[in-house]
Parts: C-alpha cells; sequence; structure tokens
C-alpha cells in the first residue's frame, strides 16, 4: 500500500501526486515510469515518475484524467492508498552534456520532461524550453521549468497565455538559429510526430518517449509494442524512449486506439456508479 | 466376480457439458466424490517396486497415499502426498500425468492406468474444504536469510522448503499477485485461481514474508540483496516470459496478441469479467490461435468462452506433433475448436484503420525429421489462402526475459540466454541458485517444482559450508 501525502490540482484535468514510495524513489531516475493499480478490480497503468525525493522516499506524479482510472484516481486524497506501485520502469534518460538542447512538454507531457529538463541543465547544458497547452487552465509548472531552464518560451493554442502558438513555431525559431544539438519532446503522439517533422529538416536529434497501450511493464507481455527504424520494440523495456526519426508514430496512434469501446462502456459505468451514490 | 470386473474400468471424472463449458469460466471436470475415489483406489495393486514413482519428477509415495484413499483415510493420504509435493491440488490437475506418473503404471499395461492425478487432485481438495491443512511444527530459526526471486511453482517450493529448514525467507514477485504462471497463464476453467491463492496463503502462514510488486533487477538487484540487505543466498526463479511473434508482416496490427498478453489479461487481469474489472480485451467473433502447445490451447478455450463464434487453431504440422496435453487437446475438439492443421500464417491483413481482418496461410507437408526428431513442416508451393478473422493470437511459446540476468555479469548464461545451472541449481554466481523455467526453457509445473526443491536442498548444505565451485551444466 502506498500512502499519497500530498494532492495538487493543477488544473481542472490535470491532478498531481506526491506519494510514498521509498524503495522506488531510491533507484528512480529521470525518464523512468513506473506502473499503479488502485484497487483489486483495477487496470494497470503506467504513468511518468515526474519527480522524486530519495530522502522523503517519495514519488511524484502528474496525471491528466481522461478514462476511468485516471478519473478514480482523481477522487483520491490526501492520506489514501494506492494498492500497488511497480517501478522504477524503463530505461533511463541518457543525461550528459550535449552542448544547447531544447526541452519540450505538450499538456500532461511538461510533468515528464521536467527531471530530464533539469538532469540536463545539471549536466551543465545551455537549455532552451518550451511549454505548450491548448490554454491556460491546462499549463502547470511554469515556474519549475524556468528554474531549470535559460530560456522558456510559453505557448496555448488559443492564446488565452503566452504565445498563441503550436509548441513547434518556438522550436522551429531556435532550429534556425542553427546551434542545437539535441531536443527532447514529450506529449501528445500527434505533437512529437510533429516536433519530429520539424527537427528532420533542420537534421538535429529529438528524443521522444511514447505512450504505449501496456500491463506488466517488464517485457513480458509486448502489449506495448512500437516500431522504431523498421524493428518491432518493446516501448517498456527498451524505451519508453527513442530516436524520433525512426519512430512509427501512426502506428502508435493506432495501437492507442485498440480499446475505444471498452473504454467508453467503462467510463459510463464509472460515471453512473459515481451518480448512484457509490 | 461381477465386481472385480467393474472394477478394472477407471472412474472417470463426471466433466460439464462441452457446449455448457464453452460459454463459463468454471472448471471443467466436477470432482471424484469420496466414493468414486475410493472405487478408484481400489484399482492400483500397491506395487512393491511402484513403476510409477519413477515417472513423477519429486517422487510422490504414490502407493502409499492410494492405500490410504482406500482406507477412507484421504487426510491422511493428502499429509502422505505433501511429504514430497507441496502442492497437489495443482499437480493434480496440471500435471502432464499421461507421460509422467501414470505412464508408467502397471495397470495401464493391461487397460487404462490408475488415475492418480485425480486422486491427488480429490485428496488436496478435500483436505482444503475440511479445513485440516496441517502446519508443520516451527523448525529452529538458523539466522539465516535466502530471498526467493519469482513466486512461480519452483520459487513457491523453493520458499515452501527453506522456511521449514529455519531460514528466514523472503519470495519477491513482479506481478501485483503471486503464482508465476499459475495465476497470469493457466486459466481458470483448468486450474481455480482460489487454489494457488490458498497454496501462497499456506506459505505465509509457515512464515514467508511474500513482497509483491517488486521487479528484481529494477527495485533490486541480486548483488544489492546479498551485499547490502543481508541475504546470505538468492534463488532465481523468475520462468521464461517473454513472448515469442512469428515476424511476419502486420504482426503489429490491433487485435494481434501474444498469448502472454491475451492469457494476462484473461487470467491476472480477470478481463473476462470486464466491466466488472477494469481491464479491457478484445472479444473475438473469429479468433486464430497460432501454436500447438498448452498455451496455445488455453489461449483458444479462453477466447471461445470469452464468446466467439469460431476459433480456429493454426499448427503447422500435424495432430500427432502437438506438444500440448493429450486432455487439452481433446477437450479443445469437444469444445468446437476448428483446428487448421499443416497450416503456417505468412501475414496478416489490415482492415484499413489498422485493425487485423484476415491471416494469410501457407499449407505445409511434413518432410524429414528435424534436430527435435519431429518432422520438419515444408510450405507447399501455391497454397496460400486466407481466412477471415478478427483477433490474432501468437502462441509459439517463451524465451528467457533479460530483464534480471542483464544486471548480473557475473551470472552465466547460455546461447538462448537461459541461466545455467548445475543439477543442484548452482549457477556461477556465488550465493546465487536457479531453476525452472529460467534454467530449462518453459517445461512443466512439476519440473520447476522439483527443481525448486532441489535448489532448498543445495542452500541448505552452501549455508552450512558456504562452499562454491560451480562446474557448469553436467
Ligand atoms: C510510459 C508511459 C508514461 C505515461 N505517463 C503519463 C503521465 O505522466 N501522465 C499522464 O497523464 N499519462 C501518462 N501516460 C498515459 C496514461 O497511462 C494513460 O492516460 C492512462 O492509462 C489512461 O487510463 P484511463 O483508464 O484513465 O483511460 P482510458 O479511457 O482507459 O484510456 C484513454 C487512453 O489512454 C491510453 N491507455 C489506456 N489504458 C492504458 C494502459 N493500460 N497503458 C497505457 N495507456 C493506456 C489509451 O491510448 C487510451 O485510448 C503514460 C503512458 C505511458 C505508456
Ligand atoms: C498458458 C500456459 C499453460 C501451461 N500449462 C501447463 C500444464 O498444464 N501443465 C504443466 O505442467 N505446465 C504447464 N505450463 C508450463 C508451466 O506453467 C511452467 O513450466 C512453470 O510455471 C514454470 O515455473 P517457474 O517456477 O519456473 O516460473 P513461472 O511460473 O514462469 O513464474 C515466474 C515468476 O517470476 C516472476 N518474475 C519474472 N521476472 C521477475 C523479476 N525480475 N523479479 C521478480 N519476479 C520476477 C514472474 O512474474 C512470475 O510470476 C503452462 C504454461 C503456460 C504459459
Ligand atoms: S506430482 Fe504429478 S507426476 Fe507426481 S504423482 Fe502427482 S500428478 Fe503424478
Ligand atoms: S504402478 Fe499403478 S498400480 Fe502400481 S502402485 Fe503405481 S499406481 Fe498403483
Ligand atoms: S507492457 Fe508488457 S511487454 Fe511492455
Amino acid at each position: 500500500m502506498f500512502k499519497i501525502l500530498k494532492k495538487q490540482e493543477l488544473s481542472e484535468f490535470v491532478t498531481l501526486f506526491e506519494f510514498e514510495a521509498k524503495d522506488i524513489a531510491k533507484k528512480a531516475e529521470a525518464g523512468n515510469f513506473f506502473i499503479l493499480k488502485i484497487h483489486e478490480e483495477g487496470e494497470r497503468i503506467p504513468l511518468t515518475i515526474a519527480d522524486f525525493d530519495r530522502e522523503k522516499g517519495t514519488l511524484t506524479t502528474v496525471f491528466q484524467k481522461v478514462g476511468k482510472t485516471t478519473e478514480h484516481l482523481g477522487t483520491l486524497n490526501e492520506g489514501d492508498f494506492i494498492s500497488d506501485v511497480i517501478g522504477p520502469l524503463g530505461v533511463s534518460s541518457h543525461i550528459e552534456n550535449f552542448g544547447k538542447v531544447v526541452c519540450v512538454g505538450g499538456g500532461v507531457g511538461i510533468a515528464p520532461v521536467y527531471p530530464i529538463t533539469r538532469a540536463l541543465k545539471e549536466a551543465g547544458n545551455k537549455v532552451l524550453s518550451i511549454i505548450g497547452a491548448r490554454n491556460k487552465d491546462l499549463l502547470f509548472w511554469e515556474d519549475k521549468m524556468r528554474d531549470v531552464s535559460d530560456e522558456l518560451v510559453i505557448t496555448t493554442d488559443d492564446g488565452s497565455y503566452g504565445r498563441k502558438a503550436v509548441v513547434t513555431v518556438p522550436l522551429e525559431e531556435f532550429l534556425k538559429g542553427g546551434d542545437i544539438d539535441m531536443v527532447i519532446a514529450i506529449g501528445p503522439a500527434i505533437m512529437m510526430k510533429f516536433v519530429c517533422k520539424t527537427t528532420e529538416k533542420y537534421n538535429v536529434k529529438t528524443v521522444v518517449s511514447l505512450n504505449s497501450i501496456m500491463i506488466d511493464g517488464t517485457g513480458m507481455c509486448g502489449g506495448c509494442r512500437v516500431e522504431v527504424g523498421g524493428e518491432t520494440k518493446f516501448c517498456c523495456v527498451d524505451g519508453p524512449e527513442f530516436d524520433g526519426a525512426d519512430v512509427n508514430f501512426d502506428l502508435l496512434m493506432e495501437r492507442q486506439r485498440m480499446y475505444p469501446d471498452e473504454e467508453k462502456a467503462a467510463m459510463e459505468r464509472y460515471t453512473e456508479a459515481i451518480k448512484g451514490g457509490k | 466376480m461381477e465386481e472385480k470386473k467393474k472394477a478394472k474400468k477407471r472412474v472417470q471424472m463426471r466433466e460439464q457439458d462441452p457446449l455448457k463449458r464453452a460459454r463459463n469460466f468454471e472448471e471443467v471436470p466436477y470432482a471424484y466424490s469420496p466414493e468414486e475415489a475410493m472405487e478408484e483406489a481400489s484399482r492400483c495393486l500397491v506395487c512393491k517396486r511402484p513403476a510409477c514413482m519413477g515417472g513423477c519428477p519429486v517422487e510422490v509415495n504414490i502407493p502409499a497415499f492410494i492405500s490410504l484413499i482406500k482406507d477412507g483415510k484421504f487426510v491422511e493420504a493428502c499429509y502422505k502426498i505433501k511429504e514430497k509435493n507441496s502442492f497437489p491440488a495443482v499437480c493434480g490437475r496440471v500435471c502432464p500425468q499421461e507421460v509422467q506418473c501414470e505412464a508408467r503404471c502397471l495397470v495401464g499395461k493391461k487397460g487404462e492406468p490408475v488415475a492418480v492425478g485425480n486422486l491427488e487432485r480429490f485428496v488436496a481438495d478435500y483436505e482444503a474444504e475440511k479445513g485440516e491443512v496441517k502446519l508443520p511444527e516451527k523448525p529452529k530459526p538458523t539466522g539465516r536469510k535466502v530471498a526467493v526471486i519469482g513466486s512461480g511453482p519452483g520459487g513457491l517450493t523453493c520458499a515452501s522448503d527453506l522456511i521449514q529448514a529455519g531460514h528466514q525467507v523472503t519470495l519477491f514477485e513482479a506481478l501485483h499477485k503471486a503464482g508465476g504462471v499459475l495465476v497470469y497463464g493457466i486459466p481458470e476453467f483448468r486450474l481455480p485461481k482460489a487454489i494457488v491463492g490458498r497454496e501462497v496463503e499456506y506459505i505465509q502462514k509457515l512464515g514467508v514474508e511474500v513482497v509483491v510488486n517488486a521487479v528484481v533487477g529494477r527495485l533490486y538487484t541480486v548483488d544489492e540483496l546479498l551485499n547490502e540487505q543481508g541475504y546470505d543466498a538468492v534463488y532465481i526463479g523468475i520462468g521464461a516470459g517473454l513472448p515469442m511473434f512469428l515476424g511476419i508482416p502486420g504482426e503489429n496490427l490491433n487485435g494481434v496478441y501474444s498469448a502472454n498478453e491475451f492469457l494476462t489479461r484473461a487470467n491476472l487481469m480477470k478481463a473476462y469479467l470486464f466491466p466488472e474489472y477494469d481491464t479491457p480485451i478484445k472479444v473475438a467473433k473469429r479468433p486464430a490461435i497460432v501454436g500447438g502447445g498448452n498455451v496455445a490451447m488455453d489461449s483458444a478455450r479462453v477466447a471461445l468462452r470469452l464468446g466467439a463464434e469460431k476459433v480456429y487453431l493454426i499448427y503447422r504440422r500435424s495432430e500427432a506433433e502437438m506438444p500440448a496435453r493429450k486432455a487439452e487437446v481433446h477437450h479443445a475438439h469437444e469444445e468446437g475448436i476448428e483446428f487448421l492443421l499443416l497450416t503456417n500464417p505468412t501475414g496478416f491483413i489490415d482492415d484499413g484503420k489498422g485493425n487485423v481482418c484476415a491471416v494469410e496461410c501457407v499449407k505445409m507437408e511434413l518432410g524429414e525429421p528435424d534436430e527435435s526428431g519431429r518432422r520438419r513442416p515444408i510450405p507447399v508451393k501455391g497454397s496460400e489462402f486466407q481466412v477471415e478473422i478478427d483477433v490474432a493470437i501468437s502462441a509459439l511459446g517463451a524465451r528467457a526475459n533479460p530483464l534480471l540476468p542483464k544486471t548480473m555479469p557475473d551470472l552465466k548464461l547460455n546461447k538462448k540466454g537461459y541461466i545455467m545451472a548445475d543439477e543442484t541449481g548452482m549457477t556461477s554466481a556465488r550465493g546465487v541458485f536457479a531453476g525452472g523455467d529460467i534454467v530449462t526453457g518453459a517445461a512443466t509445473v512439476i519440473s520447476a517444482m522439483g527443481a525448486g526443491r532441489k535448489a532448498a536442498t543445495a542452500i541448505n548444505d552452501y549455508l552450512k559450508w558456504k562452499y562454491w565451485d560451480f562446474r557448469g551444466p553436467q
């Protein structure tokens, strides 16, 4: 059982939890994720380790409510327990002094990009960051990102805060400068796809973090298959970070839509239960 | 005279009607009644030199336990089995008895062998039902600490033996539930999960600490267990849990599963109870399962129970070469699974939206025997054909998962990535023993248990003498 110590609503749809997980915190590194299961009947879902505190023995995660499990998770409060947490999983981010890097976080992807940005900064990189969301209400961690970046650009699709643009616009401006050594981008698959299209023109290495559907997270089921450079990889153990130039994003997006009817049914049933006072 | 003749025929376990059971997840056979068990037991000749025991990898004293059944001493019979096999309710159900104990039974020379498995299952269920599960006396603590990694049948057995030798034992399991393949692979209708749960509880009662959600290699390394956390020895029983795919076009389409994923969703996550349980699974109308082993039969029969109209089983050799247990092949036939034999898939077809809608196959014929001794299948030119399907499950067997071994540079592996161990379970890494599927490749429940037991004995010796001399597999 893993106790939730802190809950913070970052926006209407995005929630932060800090919870006790002493042994996982000891081993966690930037780029890792964990899997959780809320209760006996629950599904196993992966979430990124957005931060960790080895001394306190805690993990921080930021999640967006998109369906049954994340909605349910959002109803838990400080003092509540999560029944199962498994991690740290996935290959850690490769951190070194690359020179000048751009870190892009889109939507809830701001959370996972943060520890990587921090690590890159600590490794001596010059860090330019871009965070974007559909509107102001969905943005979070502006301060945290600013603290670990040399420069921070904020974009919103509707212009309600920062620049009215998608993240690829300021990204292209940075790339035009000609001295970017690497880009790291985390967000919705479609955003990562377009980031890679943009960086391709400038031949800049781009690391992305893929979010395929997972169960065990240890290489046992193969459900998380992604195609990278024409080869099948298991996202949970070979990734989740890959070289974006080689990723088949269309396949990733198709595979994310494996259970539309079931997800809808689960959500409807859950909403009914809540209304029924359960 | 009349009596005697009747007693010669094996007492069959009554079974759920095939058409009915094809739509539920309840166990296929009904248990013996006490009378039936005694009648079946009466067929045993209680041989002085029982051939059957030689066929059992853990040498259960078969005539002794069957004699006790004859006398109506069912609980005692169970204790007798447990001297050698801690989990008779499991083995009675899933051991391939027809090639092990029962294959050598003397009675089987003339007619059907004594139903050792059915009897074993009967007494184990009887013991549990009567609540007379006996806890052995607490042994004297040795002050030694052993970590067992992986809670499959091998790990459970090893942990159970070690705790009874007086050591402190922690069992680490990567998943959120203990039991290994017994919980995530073998379906409910062959092995009810309550039974596995009972066995896990039993070893907890003996004093084993079971730690789930512990992916060793990530959360802790074996090196840390030995050098920082104070464990004196480690047993690795992590199974062969890496799925294999065919490597043909279309394999990443939606609807194409590995058997591991399909069965894990269904069994461990209870997707067959969706939406009561949250994990979804594709309910197929026309699924195709590729393979001919136990895993393929289980996948086919799960797909059927989820509500499929027609289930295809595609296998590249003929039925004679199928590695699955005969009883399971028979059950699959009875339930109406359609076998496409001497057939090999060559590609999966996209419906235009990223879902599988058909499988392209080629007919095969059998040529010369290959290294496995089975005749090698060769494709027949121009025999390609398509079958309309909406789910495909690849049940081609498993390989070693490198996640843990990768973190142990001093652990010798063979070419295929399996851990090298001698017959006692000793590996090239000091203090580290291994057994079960991660050493032998995919095998059986009882052989994994046998390996766990042997390793427990070797660990006892090691903890006494601290002697290490690894010479590699014999
Ligand atoms: C490595 C990794 C890291 C992630 N990190 C974060 C994070 O930090 N914050 C965050 O908000 N989200 C993250 N996600 C996505 C998150 O796992 C999904 O949003 C969540 O599983 C949705 O579950 P649901 O029941 O609420 O929604 P559902 O209605 O079940 O699904 C909504 C969508 O989420 C995806 N999804 C569903 N089930 C799973 C599953 N078992 N595994 C993976 N994806 C699934 C599918 O694409 C689906 O269409 C991450 C995913 C991966 C693979
Ligand atoms: C679908 C199916 C049906 C089968 N049917 C039969 C049958 O009818 N009869 C029969 O005799 N045999 C059958 N088998 C084979 C039998 O189940 C296996 O041979 C046996 O379970 C192997 O036992 P094991 O102890 O080696 O490991 P497993 O049962 O494979 O268990 C290994 C455990 O280790 C855990 N693990 C893995 N990596 C780590 C890690 N890094 N850290 C912590 N834990 C880890 C896994 O999660 C798993 O729980 C079947 C197998 C399958 C897949
Ligand atoms: S353990 Fe298996 S092989 Fe041994 S007697 Fe029991 S059923 Fe037969
Ligand atoms: S060989 Fe057959 S008849 Fe003889 S003891 Fe074993 S089970 Fe009984
Ligand atoms: S989630 Fe099962 S192999 Fe990656």
